[in-house]
């Protein structure tokens, strides 16, 4: 099977991987960058444990061939702390537990932060439509919506020039 | 297991001649066609991305009117100022499709061509009066969107053909649209039943023009011409809303399964269309 030459950049850095014709971006990440925090959950677009941003945009990265990340902006869970540092949106789960098992987390995450990043002062109401298609089986949504909103506060905070 | 292909052509010709082949599958969004490659529902030799072609993503303004690239996500349509304020209606139905992370990659002309007879994406188009340019090894043509869907899972297109824009007409003054559906969830969820209802008024608010679309009462998407008919000339008194549901309800012959009965659907496609219509109504300046 002739596999494809995919040029990249994940989490600011160029990639490159060769992939299958039908190879996932999920799949692409997982096993040809080992970058094992998206994970599959569903496979259908479902559960959203895969979410990646892809240009700007929160998708389901099982839910995209790899050769269609060619020349795009790819930004997973992995390039979310910075220098050792938690993101905020990662300190404030732990601080508020909105976490068990953790297999959700990566991409409750990722789709915390596009939310953020379009809006940084969501309602409740408009955090929990825009997290609906990430899927918890354990921690429930309440602990993560309060994460969630506790991290927008933060980060606005942090934007206000003293 | 066949060996599987992929192709992003950069030119419409080159995109209808390699989905000429026998096992092509062409790829907008994915977010219908990965999920059948997965589960073995299809097996395509080979995968057309249409996402590079020049306009097929991206909206632009033509003659008063909208060309929207046929692959062009639920997330821009949603972000697009202008269309949002001319067809909020075809919006709200594109923008109903799945979660966020669907949203940054479903396309109307998957929606459309997926032909699931609940599609949300479809009925306000429909309504619209909206067109499709078509590119196929025989060159390019024009339909009315509602021609597409053949029955569910089926399209009228033949073989190598495929949507490369949709045409919006030029809206006049005091126009406007909504898309209503039900179901039981309120988010990611399929359409119990959907109405999608396109208006113009007259300067004195009697509706000039009326179109009224219904989702997943049907093999396929319907423009209930008689609904439309019943709008016409009223200010949407009771009466006319009355006249407008029935008229709704008469052509609906949907399927009983887990998400609704027959005799639910039906009920349900006429509390929609007049809700629809309502909204519609308010958003052109109509006053009841």
């Amino acid at each position: 099977m002739s596999k494809i030459h995919v040029t990249t950049t994940v989490n600011g850095d160029p990639a490159e991987f060769l992939a299958t014709p039908g190879m996932t971006l999920l799949d692409a990440l997982r096993d040809e960058l080992g970058l094992t925090g998206a994970k599959e959950g569903c496979g259908s677009g479902d559960c959203g444990a895969c979410s990646v941003i892809v240009d700007g945009r929160l998708v389901c990265s099982c839910l995209m061939l790899a050769a269609e990340a060619e020349g795009q902006r790819v930004e997973t869970i992995e390039g979310m702390a910075q220098n050792g540092q938690l993101h905020p949106l990662q300190q404030k789960f732990l601080e508020h537990a909105a976490l068990q098992c953790g297999f959700c987390t990566p991409g409750l995450l990722m789709g915390a932060k596009a939310l953020l990043d379009s809006n940084p002062d969501p309602t409740e109401t408009e955090a929990r439509y825009f997290l609906a298609g990430n899927l918890c089986r354990c921690t429930g949504y309440d602990k993560v919506i309060r994460a969630v909103l506790d991290a927008a506060a933060e980060l606005r905070q942090e934007r206000t020039p003293a | 297991m066949s060996q599987l292909a992929y192709l992003a052509p950069s030119s419409p010709e080159e995109a209808a001649k390699a989905l000429a082949a026998s096992g092509a599958r062409p790829l907008s969004g994915g977010t219908d066609l990965l999920v059948q490659l997965r589960s073995g529902r299809t097996s395509p030799s080979l995968i057309v991305d249409l996402k590079r072609i020049a306009g097929a993503v991206g909206i632009r303004e033509e003659a008063g009117g909208f060309v929207i690239g046929a692959s062009t996500s639920g997330a821009v349509l949603g972000e697009h100022a202008g269309l949002l304020r001319a067809w909020p209606g075809v919006v709200e139905g594109a923008n109903l499709i799945g979660s966020t992370q669907v949203q940054g990659r479903a396309s109307l002309a998957g929606n459309l061509c997926n032909a699931s007879p609940a599609a949300d994406g479809v009925p306000a188009l429909v309504a619209a009066r909206a067109t499709c340019v078509i590119v196929g090894p025989n060159g390019r043509r024009e339909a009315p969107v509602e021609s597409i869907p053949a029955g569910p899972g089926k399209t009228s297109l033949a073989p190598g053909e495929f949507i490369l824009e949709f045409r919006l007409p030029a809206r006049p003054p005091r126009a406007s649209d909504a898309y209503l559906r039900l179901t039981p969830r309120t988010e990611m969820d399929i359409a119990v039943a959907g109405a999608g209802v396109n208006l113009v008024l007259h300067e004195d608010g009697t509706v000039a023009e009326a179109h009224v679309a219904l989702g997943a009462v049907a093999p396929t998407v319907l423009h209930v011409e008689a609904a439309g008919a019943a709008l016409v000339g009223t200010r949407l008194e009771d009466e006319a809303l009355a006249a407008l549901a029935a008229a709704a309800q008469a052509a609906c012959k949907p399927i009983s399964d887990k998400r609704g009965t027959a005799e639910y659907r039906t009920r349900i496609a006429g509390v929609l269309a007049r809700r629809a219509a309502v909204i519609a109504y308010q958003r052109a300046g109509g006053q009841r």
